[in-house]
């Protein structure tokens, strides 16, 4: 320490307090240490024995102890343990639990006389333990100090004054791989490999101009707008000119262009370099070679700036991981041997494949962290996003390209190899071998889904999920629902409007109008309600957007399935829905002009018998048969009665009222079913484009959307059914009018009734999202909703009471994790990620609500 | 709903007496949730009928449920009751007739006793078992029995008939007699749809049926149908989901006559039995001790393998919340000695998701689980157990649909199970095993369960896969696509 009155610790690390009873630690503590980061033994015994000083609750205490210190450095927060630490044993706990979590621990030693501490102790009325105590813990800690270093700490701080104790100041210094204040732009570079030429032809296609030393050397690289650069490692061995690589780098990295980890052959070069035994293989005799010719100077120079290569970059905030082999969330910004070692050489199995090379574990597959990272050191033919990490090194010196990916842009810009350097042990990858492999990022977890979950969304804040509603839906997900990359979205429930004032109606327009302009809106559309089931339609363009972009098995090109995720049809016949899809949006020209490979469409497959044919026939119809079996006949037995003289006319037109009801009823669930044949009968109604490459569409108007619709309808007449829309300014009562009018002729003429929604689409109130439709559903279709007779007036004033509360919260919930699933859909996010909204729809759909709202 | 009875007797007009029902009066009578009507649209001392109209409150009846939670599916409120002749048909009754049910008669004591010929027609009756299972209930009782079919809907032709029938039961018997048999009989038809306000069921079955139902031939079904009517946890998450995409649930007490239950036991017992004897010799042969049971439904399996102490570690996973409750409750977890319960675990999980809880067992058993997976799916399943998962074993078996042939009863093309989303032959069924063995590296044995048909084979077929340990360092094979 050059300056005993200032302590440096890293920012993150684990504190040992060392020192006997009465030294002051704990009071050391308090005065530079935060409230929460000191964990104390004694508290700990206080804790589980209500007696600070029960030696018989040691056991326990320490239990405690090493479990919060645990929560606490997993969660990378640097903590103190205030206990006498003077056992070896005691220390080795505490190191080995700071290994376990990749935090480094460090070692304060508060080495006062021990009559400072026998005097302290004294005027202490609960110290009351005898002086052979704190003599014991004084020889223990006596024998100790020589080998704190070896025990593996890696500071031990010695202050041996009282006066020292009370006045030295603590300095938190970052972590060597702690850039968070680094925010770029950047451009981050795959394996070189000794690459130069192409590096300077990447660099240059970047946009960086390169500095060039006398001889014409290449020692810098300036991007004009502040760009740097960012190197993944394993710059050199394989390649024709290492040094001509490393020298632009380390001049770049000097110069503050550019940072850069190190690859497990920097690693390798400098104990070769060190005279350290290794096998010269793999190209690192070439770099020797080169090297040499370079002379001792530049030699040295290279060996001292390997060395001081920091094994990973945590970047801008924390969003961004450099490492050359990718790095495990636990390891970001931690620092141990095993955190250099995956950041190194990866995660392997500890087998080896057939060519003598380790077999690495596709730890990306797991990776469910937030942070990008951007690494190297296995060559793939094509950069892939799996779960948020991309591989950089696409072999540039087997023959393959040298990539950089631009960030915050996620722009993949390559060169090709201007020839094969270098031939390689085992067969570089063929795109289409890689392209068999299993996409690792399509692997989705139970830990993605389960238990009681809050799903974070940019439009509603944080919506829970409950434990119980995660397990319904893990059923349905798992036993119905189609493979989860075909389903990126589940439509959110909708409520009903307010219920209606007036006497023979249970929901009309003029609550849906009213409802909007309080909420600030000025226009809404009115778009009919189809009669059939909700269909979430995803159609590719063909099968190679479908297979790279979700992961198609030949032949399927997308989906058409149910608002909780089934299939609508088998796999002949969804593909023949979306060939029909296809050629409709193809002629209207849409791929092209959305500039999209897919689409995924909100729609309404019709009829409803298509999917609710067994639910018609056995609870509809059913019901139905039930009523003609016996309302007919009892209007004959009354009319007998009747006609004996007794008194049954009330009866008697109750009875008539309901067989006019039953009858009312029969032809309200006939309109949704007629007979189909494969599609034949079948009918799509699009009405919203909800995510196309690149973008959700809720900011789009819904007259941009219905325009869409129109033109795949004109696309396809036969199969694509048009929606109906009527627009209504809600400033003008002439306006609402007239669409309450456009209603009641739609449900007049048997229509199930229509949506209200802002014209706008996407609104927010000053509090909150708007309800982004209202239902308001014909007098008629409500009968086999709610009754039959739920038209007769002493029913109906008892159903007006209904609550609408939970089921709008619902709504406006489900509506929130819907567009996050576009949205992260539309950015291009991992499976788990789009998948974790998706489910919550679905789990929320498992709560109790009225269905007939 | 609407019954009626004609007596035919002399002086049959009596019929008020029995009934305590004056002929000439229009009586009200209320209910939980409705009103009973009772009056004689015709009553000559030649020819007397009685007519019980019931009038249901659709609201009160769906407010005044049980425990007062919402119905989860809208079959609850769009309902027969209403209109067809079961439960609440049988309650107006016993509200309605209770003196003459009970055989009471203090004007008249003589004429309980009376056998009259009698004309009872119930105009809308449920009757989903058939016009045969309408038979089968009343004719051992005496009664001549007409049951008419009614279409489901005259519009709609191709859906040919409802499950109801214009029911008319003529026989000479005690008013009470009848009284009784309707009283019991029809919730008994209603069956799934059977509704009860009370929850004495046992205690009335006994009154209304001590005196025919012990000599009635169908005696076993009809206590059962009455009794278990109890449809688990209508609050399930699970339920609602199913009914919010307008699927029909699925009902389990139709059709079957045994105790309900065990969706996976699709066979008679022997068969299931012999599976699993199966599946624990290949286990003990294989020397497993880990052993998890995917898809273990209610615990059948479970309970073998915690039978035989050298299973060290059993875990029983499925995907279904209420079969792991149910496992629960038939093992009897709460109260199992510590020592037993710290070899059994209970997992819910899936074979659709990655779960780090199945890893590392000896053996990972798919009994008659791979037929509920849709086939898109599969590769999925392959990919968690034999890529994820990676157990030393997997143990698989799923029917053979070259022997659905020796099943009579079962239609030809259909399969043994509703939820079945295939059957393999055996041909099919080696395919798909191989495949799945060369991509994740494991070799393939099969064997029939079971007595095997010289011509079609065993009833169910089993695979057992070995993982190939000298091939284990070839990693790459767990990455192929598996299906």
């Amino acid at each position: 320490m050059t300056d005993d009155r200032v302590l440096t610790l890293p920012e993150v690390c684990l504190v040992v307090l060392i020192g006997i009873s009465g030294s002051g630690k704990s009071t050391f503590a308090e005065r530079v240490f935060g409230e929460f980061e000191t964990v104390s033994s004694d508290y700990c015994r206080g804790i589980v024995a209500d007696d600070v000083n029960d030696q018989a609750a040691t056991p326990d205490a320490f239990a405690l102890l090493h479990h919060i210190v645990g929560a606490r450095l997993r969660r990378g927060r640097l903590t103190v343990v205030d206990a006498t630490n003077v056992q070896r044993d005691a220390r080795a706990q505490l190191v080995a639990l700071a290994r376990e979590h990749d935090v480094l621990p460090v070692a304060i030693v508060l080495n006062v006389p021990e009559s400072v501490a026998r005097e302290r102790n004294r005027t202490r009325a609960d110290r009351d333990f005898g002086d052979h105590v704190t003599r014991r813990q004084h020889d223990q800690l006596r024998r100790s100090l020589r080998g704190l270093q070896r025990e593996g700490f890696r500071g031990v701080h010695i202050l041996t004054t009282p006066e020292q104790i009370d006045t030295v100041a603590i300095h938190r210094e970052r972590l060597l791989n702690d850039y968070r204040d680094e925010h770029g732009p950047f451009d981050v570079i795959g394996d070189v490999h000794g690459c130069r030429s192409e590096l300077e032809t990447l660099l240059v296609r970047l946009g960086y101009e390169i500095t060039r030393d006398e001889s014409g050397r290449p020692v810098d690289a300036v991007h004009p707008a502040g760009r740097r650069a960012v190197f993944v490692g394993d710059l050199v061995d394989r390649g024709p000119d290492s040094p001509g690589v490393l020298r632009l780098v380390m001049g770049l990295t000097a110069a503050g262009h550019g940072f850069c980890v190190p690859g497990n052959h920097e690693n390798k070069l400098v104990r070769a370099l060190d005279g350290r035994q290794v096998q010269v293989s793999h190209g690192l005799a070439e770099t020797l070679e080169q090297l040499a010719a370079e002379g001792d100077d530049f030699t040295v120079t290279v060996r001292e700036w390997c060395r001081g290569l920091v094994s990973h970059l945590v970047l801008d905030d924390g969003r961004l991981v450099v490492a050359h082999a990718g790095l495990k969330e636990a390891y970001h910004g931690r620092a141990s041997g095993r955190v250099r070692s995956f950041a190194l050489y990866g995660d392997t199995t500890g087998e080896t494949d057939e060519f003598g090379l380790p077999v690495r574990y596709p730890w990306a597959g797991d990776y469910r962290g937030r942070a990008m990272v951007l690494y190297g050191h296995t060559p793939t033919p094509v950069p892939e996003w799996v779960n948020n990490t991309m591989c950089l090194d696409t072999g540039c010196v087997f023959g393959g390209h040298l990539t950089a990916l631009r960030y915050p842009e996620k722009e993949v810009v390559q060169v090709p190899a201007e020839q094969v350097w270098y031939e390689s042990v085992k067969p570089f990858p063929t795109v289409a071998e890689d392209a068999r492999r299993a996409r690792a990022g399509d692997e989705l977890d139970l830990a993605d889904v389960m238990g009681a979950r809050v799903v974070q969304t940019g439009h509603h804040g944080r919506v829970t999920v409950r434990a119980e509603n995660a397990a319904g839906a893990l059923e349905v997900m798992s036993r119905f629902a189609i493979h989860p990359r075909w389903l990126p979205y589940l439509p959110p429930t909708m409520s009903p409007v307010a219920t209606s004032t007036r006497p023979d109606l249970l929901e009309h327009p003029d609550e849906a109008f009213g409802a909007y302009a309080a909420d600030g809106v000025t226009e809404v559309v009115c778009e009919e309600k189809h009669m059939g089931s909700r269909g979430v339609v995803l159609v590719c363009r063909d099968e190679a957007v479908a297979a790279t972009r979700f992961g198609a098995s030949p032949g399927e090109t997308g989906a058409l399935y149910t608002r909780t995720g089934r299939s609508f049809f088998g796999p002949d016949l969804t593909e023949q829905a979306l060939a029909r899809l296809r050629a409709a949006a193809e002629s209207a020209g849409l791929f092209d002009g959305l500039d999209t490979g897919w689409l995924l469409l909100d729609a309404e497959v019709v009829p409803w018998s298509v999917k609710a044919e067994g639910l018609l026939r056995e609870q509809y119809a059913a019901v139905g048969a039930a009523a003609r079996g016996a309302l007919p006949a009892a209007l004959d037995i009354l009319a007998a009665a009747t006609e004996r003289g007794l008194d049954v006319a009330p009866l008697l037109q109750r009875t008539r009222e309901r067989w006019a009801d039953a009858e009312a009823y029969g032809a309200a669930y006939r309109r949704y079913c007629w007979e189909v044949d494969g599609l034949t009968g079948v009918q799509v109604a699009p009405f919203q484009v909800l995510a196309t490459e690149g973008r959700a569409s809720q900011d789009k108007d819904h007259l941009w959307h219905l325009g869409i619709a129109d033109r795949l309808v004109a696309g396809d007449p036969e199969f694509v059914r048009p929606t109906r829309r009527f627009v209504v300014d809600l400033a003008s009562e002439a306006a609402r009018a007239a669409g309450t009018s456009w209603w009641e002729d739609l449900t007049a003429a048997g229509g199930e009734g229509m949506v209200v929604k802002p014209l706008a689409n996407l609104v927010r109130s000053p509090k909150q999202l708007v309800q982004p439709g209202l239902k308001v559903r014909g007098r008629e279709y409500l009968r086999i909703i709610y009754d039959p007779d739920y038209t007769m007036p002493d029913n109906l004033d008892r159903l007006c009471q209904r609550g609408l509360g939970h089921k709008r919260s619902l709504a406006l919930r489900e509506y929130a994790l819907g567009l996050e699933a576009l949205e992260r859909l539309a950015a291009g996010e991992p499976l788990w990620r789009v998948h974790e909204p998706v489910f919550a729809v679905l789990a929320l759909e498992s709560e109790p609500v009225d269905p007939r709202l | 709903m609407l019954l009626t009875m004609t007596s035919t007797a002399s002086s049959a007009t009596d019929l008020g007496f029995v009934l305590h029902k004056h002929p000439d009066r229009v009586q009200t009578f209320d209910l939980a949730a409705g009103r009973a009507h009772v009056f004689y649209p015709e009553a000559t001392p030649e020819r007397c009928t009685v007519a019980l109209l019931v009038e249901t409150d659709p609201v009160a009846l769906v407010r005044g449920k049980q425990g007062g939670r919402p119905a989860f599916s809208l079959g609850e409120y769009v309902n027969d009751r209403p209109y067809a002749g079961g439960s609440h048909l049988a309650q107006a009754l016993g509200r309605v007739f209770r003196s003459a049910l009970a055989g009471s008669c203090p004007h008249r004591p003589e004429l309980v006793d009376r056998v009259v010929p009698l004309d009872i027609r119930v105009a809308s009756v449920p009757a989903p078992g058939g016009l045969d299972r309408v038979v089968r209930l009343f004719a051992p009782l005496g009664w001549s029995v007409d049951a008419t079919p009614m279409a489901l809907d005259p519009e709609v032709p191709r859906w040919g008939e409802a499950a109801y029938v214009d029911l008319t039961l003529t026989g000479a018997m005690t008013v009470r007699a009848a009284l009784q048999h309707l009283y019991v009989l029809l919730p008994v038809l209603a069956g799934s749809k059977h509704y009860w306000v009370s929850s004495d069921e046992v205690d009335k079955l006994l009154r209304a049926g001590s005196e025919w139902l012990p000599a009635h031939p169908e005696r076993e079904w009809i206590t059962h149908r009455y009794l278990a009517r109890k449809r688990e946890s209508v609050d399930d998450a699970l339920a609602r989901l199913i009914a919010l995409d307008d699927a029909v649930s699925e009902d389990e007490d139709e059709g079957g006559g045994g105790g309900g239950g065990e969706q996976r036991e699709d066979r008679p017992v022997p068969l299931a039995v012999c599976r699993r004897a199966a599946v624990l010799a290949e286990l003990r042969a294989l020397d497993a001790h880990h052993v998890v049971d995917l898809g273990c439904g209610p615990g059948a399996l479970l309970r073998d393998l915690l039978a035989d102490a050298s299973f060290t570690r059993i875990v029983g996973a499925d995907v279904s919340a209420g079969a792991l409750d149910a496992a629960a409750r038939r093992l009897r977890l709460a109260r199992m000695p510590d020592s037993q319960r710290a070899r059994l675990e209970l997992l819910h999980s899936s074979v659709t998701y990655r779960d780090p809880r199945l890893d590392g067992a000896d053996a990972i058993v798919l009994m008659e689980v791979v037929e509920h997976v849709d086939p898109e799916r599969l590769p999925t399943l392959a990919r968690t157990v034999f890529g994820s998962a990676r157990p030393r074993a997997v143990i698989v078996t799923t029917p053979n649909v070259e022997f659905n042939v020796r099943y009579e009863g079962l239609a030809p093309g259909a399969f043994r199970h509703p939820d079945h989303r295939f059957e393999w032959t055996r041909a099919e069924f080696e395919d798909w095993c191989q495949s799945v063995g060369a991509a994740y590296g494991y070799a393939v044995r099969l064997a029939p369960v079971g007595e095997v048909d010289p011509e079609v084979g065993p009833s169910t077929q089993m695979a057992v896969f070995t993982r190939a340990d000298s091939a284990l360092a070839q990693g790459s094979e767990a990455e192929g696509s598996g299906g």
